[in-house]
């Protein structure tokens, strides 16, 4: 039985007088993988950003209309629940490049003064890295710095560290764009395994990405949710033309 | 093209780069020569006696700088105290705040508390704190202290901290922060916890600039510190400094006076060039890599 998690209706959002995500409605299923897609500046990062709520951090940038988790109004929600009931995963790593391997895997409850007996911790860094697949590459090297691994290592490790705070969603933004081919399907074989516990919004500029790891597929065009279904039907037969003018091709 | 003008073009290049040496050169010379002369006078001055002794009564041989060496660690101390919290959550706060009406008066304010000139702070730290005022409720008793001096010299460290502060702060990438937010720290966790961790290199090495340069300053300390020829380690009370003995001993007809006075600047002059050697050496060993 498939349940919603998240419910848009009628979304905008905008920076100061620009209008960039118009009206969208959008349901997500749990336990799914969407992958968000459409051209440069349709306003998916920003359209994602307002999920968790990032997107009010910009100077000037507002939005309105209804955002719900779990039948739970987000913008009536304290921010800090709301990142911390949906995490979110940046196109470049971005690593704490003060804390060790094992501090940044930790971060969200070290940083937020959350104190936990050393087991506990132990626990979760384990786990966390194991779900990750990084576990054995760095179970050695706790201590060192972070920003020593590579660039796939430190965005798995980014992962890990949302990862670690339990939350029931996580937002991905073009979260293989700065990593190599092996890399990459490393982290792709990592969404198969995530959607078991979480559900997965992934913004990608990559069809084949999109084809390969999502169950739906949304496709944004200036601002506007064109279009919005099985990831198999919008790759071999979408309803609306502009959606297949992407998927062919036809612009980007 | 003539062999004569590449020639000619030549020489005047070298003419040129020899120029650019020398003048290069021009602006070690002042400090070799103020390094040279203070140490060919201080050196012979300073021992162990001359460490922990305070100065003797005209007449007598022999004394030291110990309590302007403790003077100034304490001053300096003080000041630090005051300025250091002051100065980095203003310097948070511009970073943060990158338009906005109060951040750009605190932006314009700092600039010219920069340049204002240090004997002008003196008289304000005095008319504030040496001066005797009464408003009603509150009688202040004034009398020249330590802790006015400190007052003054934290005027001046300010700017330098909120400025390098800002700096620092503003070169971090915002991925940092929004690394920060998005795992749900609030705001001030987000500063305390990683911003400021990640940019101490920076703060601190603002810090250290901002000490050194207060370290020599005189005229602010002439009429709020103003010197004590006892040791003395309470605040509020008259206290000597470094830079106050130098004043007052350098200009006596006195020669054990002059020497404490050649000792003393030769202290300072150390404790300047620790404090810019020691800013270098931790901005390099922390510095948080990306
Ligand atoms: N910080 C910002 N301030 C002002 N305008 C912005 C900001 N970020 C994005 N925009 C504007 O919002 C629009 C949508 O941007 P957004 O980043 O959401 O696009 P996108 O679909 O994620 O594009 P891309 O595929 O290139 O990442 C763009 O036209 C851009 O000009
Ligand atoms: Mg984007």
């Amino acid at each position: 039985m498939e349940s919603t998690i998240l419910k848009s209706r009628n979304f905008n959002a905008s920076f100061g007088t620009n209008h960039v995500v118009k009206n969208v409605n959008i349901d997500i299923p749990r336990n799914h993988i969407i992958a968000v897609m459409g051209p440069s500046g349709c306003g998916k990062t920003t359209y994602l950003r307002c999920i968790n709520r990032m997107h009010e951090l910009i100077p000037g940038a507002t939005s309105n209309g209804e955002m719900k988790l779990n039948d739970e109004d987000v913008y009536q929600m304290h921010p800090i629940f709301v990142r911390l009931k949906i995490g979110m995963v940046f196109q470049r790593p971005n690593p704490f490049p003060n804390l060790s391997i094992y501090d940044n895997v930790i971060a969200g409850y070290k940083l937020n003064g959350i104190k936990l007996p050393k087991g506990e911790r132990d626990g979760i860094v384990e786990r966390s890295l194991t779900k990750v697949a990084l576990w054995k590459e760095v179970k050695d090297s706790l201590n060192k710095k972070g920003s020593f691994l590579s660039g796939g290592q430190q965005q798995r490790l980014c992962i890990a560290r949302t990862v670690a705070m339990e939350p029931e969603m996580i937002l991905f933004d073009e979260p293989t764009s700065a990593l190599d081919p092996i890399s990459t399907s490393t982290v792709e074989e990592l969404f198969h395994e995530l959607k078991a516990n979480y559900t997965l919004v992934i913004v990608t500029h990559n069809m084949q990405q999109a084809a390969r790891v999502s169950d739906k597929t949304a496709f944004f065009y200036m601002g506007e949710l064109v279009e919005y279904d099985e990831t198999k039907i919008m790759f071999t037969n979408p309803k609306d033309n502009r959606t297949q003018n992407y998927i062919t091709g036809r612009f980007s | 093209m003539d062999g004569k003008y590449v020639k000619y073009r030549l020489g005047k290049s070298y003419g040129f780069q020899s120029l650019v040496y020398l003048l290069a050169f021009a602006c070690i010379v002042p400090l070799l020569a103020i390094l040279f002369y203070i140490i060919r006078a201080g050196i012979t001055k300073i021992n162990w006696h001359f460490l922990v002794n305070i100065p003797k009564p005209v007449g007598e041989s022999g004394g030291g700088i110990a309590n302007a060496l403790v003077g100034s660690i304490i001053i300096i101390l003080v000041a630090a105290v005051i300025a250091v919290p002051i100065g980095i959550l203003a310097g948070v706060y511009l970073s943060e705040h990158r338009k906005g009406r109060l951040a750009y008066w605190c932006r314009l304010s700092t600039d010219i508390l920069q340049g204002v000139p240090s004997i002008v702070i003196g008289i304000v730290a005095y008319f504030w704190l040496v001066r005797p005022w009464d408003i009603g409720f509150i009688h202040h008793r004034g009398g020249f202290s330590a802790l006015s001096g400190s007052v003054a010299l934290a005027i001046m460290m300010l700017p330098i901290i909120v400025r390098s502060t800002e700096e620092t702060l503003k070169l971090l990438p915002d991925s940092l922060r929004e690394a920060a937010l998005a795992l749900g720290m609030p705001f001030h966790r987000v500063m305390f916890k990683v911003i400021i961790p990640v940019g101490i290199s920076g703060i601190l090495s603002g810090i250290m600039l901002s000490v050194a340069r207060i370290t020599g300053e005189t005229a602010p300390l002439l009429f709020t510190a103003f010197g004590n020829p006892y040791l003395s380690v309470n605040i509020g009370k008259p206290m000597q400094s470094l830079p106050l003995l130098i004043f007052n001993y350098a200009t006596s007809p006195y020669q054990d006076w002059l020497n404490l006075a050649w000792g003393a600047s030769l202290i300072l002059l150390v404790w300047v060039l620790f404090l810019n050697i020691f800013t270098k050496v931790i901005t390099r060993k922390w510095k948080v890599q990306f």
